[in-house]
């Protein structure tokens, strides 16, 4: 294996890991709005490393021009932080339930 | 001057959809090439008149700055994050926090409550308060995950993202 099919192979197992790690989030953590951390953070970086070992994998193993992959990474970093303020908006306006170890409850009118 | 005005009302945004046509096909056939072209005249001529001003930008290297820094923020703060998750819930300190805002426009505040949510541990619920002029003052309330220190919070996030933000805009 030369060693841009072993960066391709890095990439590709970090991204996974950690998309598995914020989908994980959602189960683990104790309340709606710690929930929320998970898939805006851990996801878009993991999906940012898989894209990044798309292009690589295309661009310079297989060696033709693909840079599709740019629209990907660019519409999830535009849409993953409105995607949790409307989830964290309808939350606040519903007053779901806090864990009990969160603190300001009353800047957030709960 | 005036007729290329009228059939370019923004010049800017119909390069960016010609651009995002030819990605979407991968390809720079000549077909892919035209239709993007009538795309990228058509597009801007229907939505002109919803169009809202923007203010633009006054420093464009301090925005490429911003860029990488905030790439940079996020894979740090996705290291923090996970190991937040893999740890035991009872050492987590969620809170709710209310950061003051010194920009006014609602551009800038966009951008800054994008990249709150996508950084560090927290995530932007809601510019408060709804209801006041575009000079008054507002705040961000933001959702934290773990929690050290609240006034330590507020002046990192004013100092690394909203100042540069005052420089760009």
């Amino acid at each position: 294996m030369s060693w841009l099919e072993w960066l391709v192979a890095l990439l590709a197992v970090a991204g996974s890991l950690f998309v598995l790690l914020g989908s994980f989030a959602l189960v683990k953590l104790p309340d709606f709005y710690t929930r929320l951390h998970g898939p805006t953070k851990a996801t878009t970086l993991g999906l940012g490393a898989l894209v990044l070992a798309s292009m690589v994998y295309f661009n310079f193993v297989k060696g033709e021009l693909s840079l599709q992959q740019l629209l990907i990474a660019l519409f999830l970093f535009i849409t993953a932080p409105i995607t949790a303020h409307m989830l964290i908006k309808a939350a606040l306006h519903l007053k779901l339930k806090t864990s009990a170890p969160t603190s300001g409850k009353q800047n957030a009118d709960l | 001057m005036k007729s290329l005005k009228k059939w370019w009302p923004t010049p800017v945004r119909s390069l960016f959809l010609f651009l995002v046509w030819l990605l979407l096909n991968n390809s720079v056939e000549f077909f892919h090439l035209f239709f993007g072209l009538v795309l990228a005249w058509l597009i801007p001529q229907l939505i002109h008149k919803f169009r809202l001003i923007q203010p633009g930008m006054k420093n464009p290297g301090a925005a490429l700055r911003y860029g990488f820094m905030v790439l940079w923020d996020i894979v740090v703060a996705n290291m923090q994050v996970v190991k937040l998750v893999v740890g035991p819930n009872k050492n987590l300190k969620p809170a709710f926090v209310k950061i003051p805002l010194d920009l006014t426009d609602n551009l800038s505040i966009t951008i800054l409550a994008s990249t709150v949510s996508l950084t560090p541990g927290t995530v932007s619920a809601e510019v408060l308060p709804l209801d006041v002029g575009v000079d008054e003052p507002r705040y961000l309330l933001v959702h934290v995950l773990d929690l050290a220190d609240e006034a330590e919070l507020i002046q990192q996030v004013k100092q690394r993202y909203e100042a540069p933000l005052k420089e760009i805009f």
